[in-house]
């Protein structure tokens, strides 16, 4: 993955920060409780979710089993209808295909539709390192490009920013961009969206490049799908000479037919739609279009390779997950240093891009367990377990493996266990009730210590032959 | 029936009344109550740490410990989900071992499976055991006070335990329960959790604490004292007023004991 985020501290240090942040908590809390809410009534309504959601996990579950073959029609299918397929095994090998194939335009700009998977390999730096200005043309990721920040949610990347911080940022730095906003800009949503829809309206006619990634990529027919709500998408890819876009190779769909199973569950499962306003589908180049599809890998076979890890690779990137999870919900997504945040995030990370960094070793723990995460997930990725797994793989510090080795010690004999339980007792007197010592202090900087019983209740049971004495 | 008792780790050594109160009430409901003397820990707070070798460890230990018991009643809706949940995908996790494979290639499942696939159907939450075993919702309590009850995540999207601790609670006589506002959120204890990423923990419980103290009760209830001692420590150190109680403390409470 990218290095954009490499040398970030770890996710606790990260949310500790974050925390502080009453703005961000209340714009977080807000938007989150909004689209949970949404998602669950149009969830609701549908007889058949689960049928649904077990259906989506089956039919990615087959795709990935059988992705080898899927690859290889789709690389046939496309070349077949006129397109170019390219081979990127990692993010410098995308950057670098890309990066030629728009220099072989002669052009110097292009505008893109939102993708995850080019912020992934850092594709808008690796393009401005040769004089290639890529301009993102999705509403969020605009007020994200125009405030040089970066995105914190995979939905709706400018979650952490509310409308008149948005007006802010429009006013000091569209210009720079493009057309300015005008001055008596407000902070109305409608005034804001106008702005934005005449800034990026100049560029969408005037740029012969276009860049996307794609939901889907249909295996028989060689179609890709993006699904949006703005229009823009529409736009970026019918409008320029040259279309490029960028997939991870788990983005599969055997046929045309699976499809209607994931129409339903992604739009209900991301903006709480019961459709996207706009699906675009293409197969292989159009008349005047020149195309171009680079099949990435970037770490995918690797995941691929883990029996419990490779779940994650069914994600359809809705942020069902995110919407519902308390821990992002109260520290936004920048914590987890990664273009993919919360709980999908938490397992995705580490896989594709290692456990080395004290950030991404960190981040399997970024989760109570709640269990939030796979309840809504509408293609069934057990979240906890992956996170489980993923912890026991993770590099643990000398004081903690002391601890919870010395605990697995004496848990293992019941005798340990009521020695240690006894000197406990003993000592009851000296626990403080709020202020522990060492690694302790984590507990009650917030929190009492209950106080240790005169007995354990093993020692109660053998006293009392189990209370009949 | 052979009943167990499975008082848990945590309860074992800090909250003894817990386990004096599960005893109490199942008597009170006709029940032989064992304490089989060789428990100790389900494994849980190794596994979900990342010391899947030392949960492995206490988890054969349970298996072995409660094998060829009727039910196992446990006070925890987190340890009763650790067993009946993920004893399973710890046993296939094993087939992805060289061992594992090797015992599957030859037809049969690992002795750790098997124990797996017999002892963990009879494991049951407290009030799983009451209602769907012994097949009551009114054990007889008398509780004069208002409460408010906590699902908590294990019990709730684990072992999907619904409103059978609000149905047992509704039944206590003078017992007035208050709804919850955002019931179904974490409470942010999750184990380690709580002191591995302490601040996102004790943010994530002020608001559980807001909507707790919003709600006018006396008692928070809810049916594991580790989510308990984590709120509960909280509402203390807040100085809120508020008590915790387990919900074995409410349902074995009568009025002859008052």
């Amino acid at each position: 993955m990218s290095g954009t985020f490499l040398g970030m501290p770890s996710f606790p240090k990260n949310a500790e920060k974050a925390l502080q942040d009453s703005q961000l908590r209340y714009n977080l809390r807000k938007a989150t409780h909004t689209i949970r809410a949404k998602r669950a009534t149009v969830v609701e309504e549908l007889p058949d979710w689960l049928e649904l959601r077990a259906a989506g996990k089956a039919i990615k579950d087959e795709t990935l089993r059988h992705l080898d073959r899927y690859l290889l029609q789709v690389e046939e299918a496309v070349t077949k209808a006129g397109g170019h397929v390219h081979w990127a095994s990692d993010a410098d090998e995308a950057n670098e295909i890309v990066t030629g194939l728009v220099r072989a335009t002669g052009q110097t700009e292009v505008v893109k539709v939102k993708s995850m998977v080019t912020q992934e390999i850092g594709l808008n730096e690796a393009l401005a390192k040769e004089g290639i200005t890529a301009y993102e043309t999705d509403l969020a990721e605009l007020i994200v490009q125009l405030g040089d920040d970066w995105p914190s949610h995979i939905l709706v990347p400018a979650i952490h920013r509310n409308r008149s911080e948005i007006r802010e940022i429009f006013l000091e730095h569209m210009a720079e961009w493009g057309r300015p906003a005008p001055d008596d800009l407000g902070d109305d949503p409608r005034m804001l969206a106008d702005a934005a829809r005449l800034h990026l309206r100049e560029r969408f006619l005037s740029t012969k490049v276009g860049i996307s990634g794609a939901n889907f990529v249909i295996a028989e027919t060689g179609t890709l799908v993006v699904l949006e709500s703005e229009g823009n998408g529409r736009m970026c890819l019918t409008l320029p000479e040259t279309l490029i876009s960028v997939v991870g190779i788990e983005k599969l769909l055997p046929t045309w037919r699976d499809l209607e199973v994931f129409l339903q569950l992604l739009p209900r499962s991301s903006t709480g739609e019961r459709m996207n306003p706009y699906t675009s589908m293409w197969t292989g180049a159009t008349e005047g279009q020149d195309f171009h599809l680079v099949l990435l890998d970037n770490g995918r076979t690797k995941v691929l390779a883990d029996e419990i890890g490779r779940q994650a690779l069914r994600c359809i990137r809705c942020s069902a997950c995110l919407n519902v999870c308390p821990v992002y919900e109260r520290v936004g997504g920048h914590a987890y240093g990664s273009v993919y945040p919360g709980p999908i995030g938490a397992i995705l990370t580490p896989q594709l891009r290692g456990m080395e960094s004290p950030l991404d070793a960190s981040l399997p723990y970024a989760s109570s367990l709640c269990g939030a995460c796979y309840d809504v997930c509408p293609v069934a990725i057990d979240i906890p377990e992956v996170l489980v797994h993923l912890r026991s793989k993770a590099p643990h510090g000398p004081a903690e493996r002391l601890g919870l080795k010395a605990a697995g010690w004496v848990l293992d004999k019941p005798v340990r266990l009521e020695r240690a339980q006894r000197l406990a007792t003993r000592f009851r007197g000296l626990v403080p009730k709020r202020r522990l010592p060492g690694p302790g202090a984590a507990w009650t900087d917030t929190r009492d210590v209950p106080p240790v019983p005169e007995e354990s209740f093993r020692d109660w049971w053998d006293r009392t032959e189990g209370g009949s004495r | 029936m052979r009943v167990a008792l499975f008082v848990t780790c945590v309860n074992d050594t800090l909250f003894p009344g817990t386990g004096k109160a599960v005893v109490t009430l199942l008597r009170r409901l006709g029940c032989e109550v064992e304490f089989p003397a060789g428990q100790t820990c389900c494994g849980q707070m190794h596994v979900n740490t990342g010391y899947r070798d030392e949960g492995v460890r206490l988890a054969r230990q349970f298996l072995e410990v409660f094998s060829g018991y009727d039910a196992v009643v446990v006070p925890s809706g987190s340890c009763a989900a650790m067993v009946r949940e993920q004893y399973p995908k710890l046993a296939a996790g094993m087939g992805a071992t060289r061992a594992g494979a090797f015992a599957s290639a030859h037809g049969g499942h690992s002795p750790f499976a098997e124990a797996v696939a017999e002892v963990t159907p009879k494991v049951y939450d407290l009030s799983e055991f009451l209602v769907d075993v012994l097949g009551t919702t009114d054990v007889g309590a008398y509780f004069p006070h208002r409460v408010t009850y906590h699902p908590t995540c294990h019990s709730l999207r684990g072992l999907r335990v619904g409103d059978r601790p609000t149905r047992l609670l509704q039944n206590v006589r003078g017992l007035e329960l208050t709804p919850l506002p955002g019931a179904d959120e974490c409470c942010g204890f999750g184990g380690t959790f709580a002191v591995k990423n302490a601040a996102v923990s004790a943010a994530m419980c002020a608001d559980k604490v807001g909507n707790i103290v919003a709600t006018g009760a006396e008692v928070l209830c809810a049916a594991d004292n580790s989510c308990l001692m984590h709120i509960g420590g909280t509402l203390s150190r807040l100085r809120t007023g508020v008590r915790v109680m387990h919900l074995a403390e409410i349902l074995a409470s009568t009025e002859a004991e008052r």
